[in-house]
Parts: structure tokens; sequence; C-alpha cells
């Protein structure tokens, strides 16, 4: 295993990049799909508004690009600090 | 051909792949009984996981759902998605570097204590078992209605098939039958989702359809279908007719109970290496989305379909003659899912919304006596290609794909249930020497125990089923999920900390459905009513696992604080999950 200080150096940097993603996470379904949806009903999108939007499609869609961004992200950290399989 | 007979050639030979995937893939190690020898492509992971999680409930009623509240049951799409970015952040890639077969056995080991342990094997049992139900019922109605056997010879052979090969292939034979089980499952919810959306909008994807014009009256899809269900006096689809602090809360209580759930987060333990745990979660959501973007297509637009069938010149016009029914609609009122019944004496069907007071005015001056007309959601998705009036294969692929939404999520859970009886409680509780052959044979023998206990309650279903389906997510939420968390991203929660957490979402998870649900939900036990205006805070009973959880996390904390760190040990464990390296050295091959 790598040296301990190595190893804080990722896990901090394994924490800010989950913390960024819980963000988008919360704002892409809560936030604009359920939340903001009042705030932002005057953008209108196929006979509805951009929350309905979000609520039945863009939050899915927004879940799928964090989840393979992290996985992506993830893996070049894990080689930045020598702790790759 | 007949339909009879073509369901029968589709479904056959759909439990024939199936077998002979488990002749094929037989287990001959705990680790492969476990784990498929941890040996599975992060991509055939995600299709099984897909399969797995997606169960008779996703597959059938998952767009009657939405389709019956519009908006608001937003919150089984992205609830049932969004769980899945908390599995894939905050749990999978450390459990599978942990490299251990079951999850009460993490919580046992971080928290060095058996108590934890067995605290987690009881919410497993408990979480696995009332979801089972629902899956094993699910299986048999879909035998009765496309195959016309009686729905208890369908659950006898549904439980032979998924007994050749669950018992002889463990999660081996589990997870690639589980494969052919996505791709029958997806293409029976495809094809008649494309050509339905083909049909009203002109547009192939579903999901695009959804947004698109309405060919036939020239409006966006989703303002025509508001504007016939007000006209019929139901609410309006597009807006929130329930609160939004309750949308919020039932998203998020789904979210965390799917994080939370046993059988979803061992599928995770099968894939070589912590990064391919990573790409594996989300190409599980690459296959979950193929279906769940489609199904808020699929609901609004069976929605507007059965409105057209019933009233063919327009709502503002006369209802059709009952005599003049069409087919579909004579073969699903045999089955007890679609009823009407003429109060006003005129022959016609009238569909409205009888509940409204606004609307009785109108619905008295057409002459209207009540609501003559209901049916269950589950027809919108089973009911499908005969609405849309296509071909009988694909009528016949939507008896396979029900089935086999029903089975990969009844046999992932019977390994989950399984495997924490033989691993868990005889191999490290009762009999720590008992041999790697005599515990797979005791992984075998509770697995064949755990399929003739969900096929006695599938035949006997307590009459509270759907109703633990809120208990299943709520205790996944308030005592799996912490416990997990809480392991991998503090080094300071200790064993007394992690139990008496546990205990607490458990019993006060319990002790709050029990209170509105009644107790084991027996009617009449229940000490309030189950109507909102009783609700602590107005939280209702299906949305209490983030309280559980919050619950949860609290005791812990505070517990763990008051108390001694956990061991160096311990803190070298949490240190070593948290670093992929090294992961292909824990499964010992």
């Amino acid at each position: 295993m790598a040296d301990k200080s190595s190893s804080n150096a990722y896990w901090a940097a394994n924490i800010r990049i989950i913390t960024i993603s819980m963000v988008i996470w919360f704002v892409a379904s809560f936030g604009l799909g359920i939340l903001l949806r009042p705030m932002l009903s005057g953008i209108a999108v196929g006979g509805t508004d951009l929350g309905f939007w979000f609520a039945q499609q863009g939050s899915i869609l927004v879940f799928l690009g964090l989840i393979f961004f992290y996985a992506w992200k993830m893996n070049k950290v894990d080689a930045e600090h020598g702790v790759d399989e | 051909m007949d339909q009879y007979t073509l369901n029968l050639l589709v479904v056959g030979a759909s439990f024939a792949l199936y077998i002979g995937i488990a002749i094929w893939a037989r287990a001959s190690t705990t680790a492969e009984f476990y784990t498929a020898g941890r040996g599975v492509h992060p991509v055939l992971n995600g299709m099984a996981t897909a399969a797995d999680w997606m169960s008779a409930a996703s597959f059938i009623s998952l767009a009657g759902l939405i389709a019956a509240v519009g908006y608001g049951n937003s919150s089984f799409l992205m609830g049932w998605t969004g769980g899945y970015v908390l599995l894939a952040l905050l749990l999978a890639p450390y459990l599978r570097k942990f490299g251990k077969y079951t999850v009460p056995q993490f919580i046992g080991d971080r928290f060095y204590s058996q108590k934890a342990r067995m605290v987690a094997v009881v919410s497993l049992i408990v979480i696995s078992v009332t979801y089972v139900i629902g899956q094993m019922t699910g299986a048999g109605v879909a035998f009765s209605r496309f195959l016309e056997v009686e729905s208890s010879t369908g659950l006898y052979i549904a439980s032979a098939v998924v007994f050749i090969y669950a018992v002889l292939g463990g999660m081996k034979g589990i997870t690639y039958t589980q494969v052919a089980q996505y791709i029958v499952l997806i293409t029976a919810y495809t094809i008649p989702a494309v050509f339905i959306s083909l049909q009203l909008t002109g547009n192939p994807i579903p999901g695009l359809g959804l947004f698109s014009t309405h060919t036939e009256s020239g409006l966006p899809l989703l303002t025509k279908l508001d504007q016939i269900v007000r006209e019929l006096g139901f609410a309006q689809y597009t807006t929130l007719n329930t609160s939004m602090f309750n949308m919020f809360l039932f998203t998020l209580s789904l979210m965390i109970g799917t994080a939370g759930l046993p059988h979803v987060i061992i599928r995770f333990f099968t894939v070589p290496k912590v990064s391919d745990a990573r790409w594996s979660a989300g190409w599980a959501l690459v296959f979950i989305a193929l279906l769940y973007l489609s199904a808020p297509a699929v609901g609004a637009m069976a929605r507007l379909n059965i409105i057209a069938t019933i009233y063919p010149q327009g709502t503002q016009s006369e209802a059709v003659l009952y005599e003049e029914r069409p087919d579909w609609m004579r073969n699903w009122e045999v089955t007890g899912l679609l009823k009407f019944e003429d109060k006003n004496g005129d022959g016609r069907i009238q569909f409205y919304n009888d509940k409204n007071d606004a609307f009785a005015a109108t619905a008295t001056e057409r002459g209207w006596a009540g609501n003559e007309f209901s049916y269950n959601n589950d027809i919108l998705v089973l009911a499908n290609p005969e609405i849309a009036q296509l071909p009988g294969w694909v009528i016949a692929l939507i008896a396979a794909g029900g089935l086999a939404a029903a089975l990969s999520t009844a046999a992932g859970l019977l390994l989950a249930i399984s495997s924490a009886i033989s691993h868990d409680v005889i191999k490290d509780y009762l009999n720590p020497n008992i041999s790697e052959k005599g515990e797979l044979l005791a992984a075998r023998i509770s697995m064949a125990g755990a399929i003739a206990l969900a096929t006695y309650l599938g035949l006997n279903p307590p009459g509270f089923a759907a109703q633990t389906v809120a208990l299943a997510f709520g205790l996944a939420a308030a005592t799996i999920f912490p416990a997990l968390m809480m392991g991998i991203f503090s080094k300071r929660i200790n064993a007394m900390g992690a139990t008496l957490g546990m205990l607490t979402g458990l019993l006060l998870t319990c002790a709050y459905l029990f209170t509105y649900l009644g107790v084991f939900f027996i009617p009449g036990t229940n000490m309030l009513d189950n109507v909102a205006a009783n609700y602590i805070f107005g939280i209702p009973p299906a949305s209490f696992g983030p309280i559980g959880a919050l619950a949860n996390f609290a005791v812990a904390y505070l517990v763990s604080n008051a108390t001694e760190e956990p061991p160096a040990h311990i803190q070298e464990l949490v240190e070593s999950i948290r670093v992929p390296k090294g992961a292909g050295g824990a499964t010992g091959h």
C-alpha cells in the first residue's frame, strides 16, 4: 500500500470529487425537478416546463453522466497517487 | 397460430434458455456460489444488476403508477435511479475492495461485533423476504393471464426454474441468467413503447415522443393529455397535486433505500477490480435508464390511448357503446383488472372523476350517474400491445418480459437471503469449522429453503403485501445504508455506536410504520389512522426512511464519541478499503 501521507491526500481528493458530484446530484433531482420547478415554470419544454422534463428525463441523464464522470476521474486520481490496481 | 400457443412458445423458449445457462454456469466453489468467482465483466454485471434491480414493480407497475398521478409520481423515476449515484460514489467501490461475500460480513468485520452482524442479518432477511413476496405473486399473475394456468401452477413452474439455476449455479448461474433476462425484458418493454410513440407522435424514441407534438391534434402531447384529463374532472397531469415536501421526502426515501438494498449491493462483489465496480454502476444505470426513460412515456401515452378508446370522438362527445368496446377490453375484463358498470343505464362507458365536487355539475348535465369504468394500473403495460393493436408476438414478449423481470429479481433476493444464512449465520457463527464443501452444501440447502419459503408466501400472500414494500425501503434506508456509509467514511464509529445506531433505525422505522399500518401490518392493530392529519410533522409512513437513517447516524455518532475509539487494526482496515490497490489479492485466486 502507498505511504500514509499520499493516501491521506488521495482520500481528500476523493472526498472533494464526491462532494462536487453530490451537489450536482441534488440540484438535478431535488432542485430542478422538485424545489425550483415553480421558479423555472417560464421555461417551456414540449407542452410543459423544464422542471417536469428534469423530473422525468433530465435527472436520470445527469445521474448517468455523474457516475461515468466519477469512474473516469477516480481512475486518473488513483494513478496520480499510485494507488491504482 | 393463436395467441395462447405463441405465448407458450416464447415463454417456453426463454425458460429453456435460462436452464441452458444454468447447466453451463454451475458453481463449484463458495466463491463462485457467492460472488460468481469475481470474474464478471463490468458491462455484463451492469446488465445483470439492471435485471436484478428491475422487478415486476418496475416492469409492470412503474408506467401505470406515473400515469395515474402524472408529475407527482416522478419520485419513482428519480428515486429508483438516483440511488445508483449513492451506490457508485459512496458504497460499491469500497465494499468491492473489502472483498468478502456478504453485506452483514462487512458490518461484522468493520465494527468487530457479532451483534452488529446479527442486526444486519435480521434487517437483510426482513428486507429481502418482504421484497420477494411481490416477485412471486407477480410471476403468478403473469402466468395466469398469459398462459391460462392457475396462478398457483404458474408459481410452481416459476419456482422450479429458479430452483434449477439458483441452487446449481448460485451467484454465477444467477448472474448469467440475469443477463439473458435483461435482454428479454428490455426488448419486451421497448418494442411496444416505440410503436406507440410512433403512432401518437411520429417519434420512434418514447422519451422524446413524450415531449413532442401529438400528431392527431397538433398540440404538444402533454398539453393534449392535460386538456383531456381536465375535461373529465381529473387532476391536471403535469402539475404537482400533493405537497412539495411529500414529493421531496418520498424521493429521498426511495434513493437511500435503493442504495441500501443488499441484493443490489452484492452484485458489485462479482467484478474483478475496484475500478470495475465504479464503471459497472454506470453500466447498470445505462441499462436501467433504457427502461426508466421510456416508462413515463409509456404511462402518459397509454393514458391518452385509454381515454381516446372510450371517447372516440373526443371527451366532449358521447362515450363508446359497451357493445362496441374493443377486443382488448373484453380480454382484460375476464381477468377482473378492468371493470365496467352501467350506472345510468345508457349502454355507454362513461369514464370520469366522480370524486371531484367541482366537476359534479358538468357530469349531471351530461346525464352521468357516476364513473362506470375502472382499471388496475398494471394493465397499462400488460395490455399496451393490445391497445396499440400490435401483432401477437409482441404480446407474447410482454409475457416473457414480465416473467423475466420477476424471476431475475427473485433470484437476486434469494441469493442475498441464502448467503446471509449459510455464510453469516452457519459458517461464521454456528459452525466456524465447516469445510469449504460443507459450506457450499449449506449454501445450496439455504437457497432451496429460501425458495420454498418464497413459494409458500407467493401462494399465501399476506394481505399486506403492497405495504411491505415501504418496510423494505424504509429498513434498507434506516439500517443497512447508514451502517455501510459510516463504516467507510468514519474511522471513529465503533462497535457500540454502530450496533445501537442500527437498532435505533430498525426499531424506530418499524414503530412508525406499525403505528399507521398495523402491528406487522395486521389490519385493525394500528394505533392511529393512516391519514395525513395524524402524521408526525406530516411525514407519511412510506417516506420515513430518511428519518430512520438520520436517527441511525445521530445515535451512532453520539455513542461512538462517548465511548472508546475502535482498535488500531480496525482503523487500518478502513484505510485499506479506501484505496483500490490490492483488491485482486484479497479475492484469493
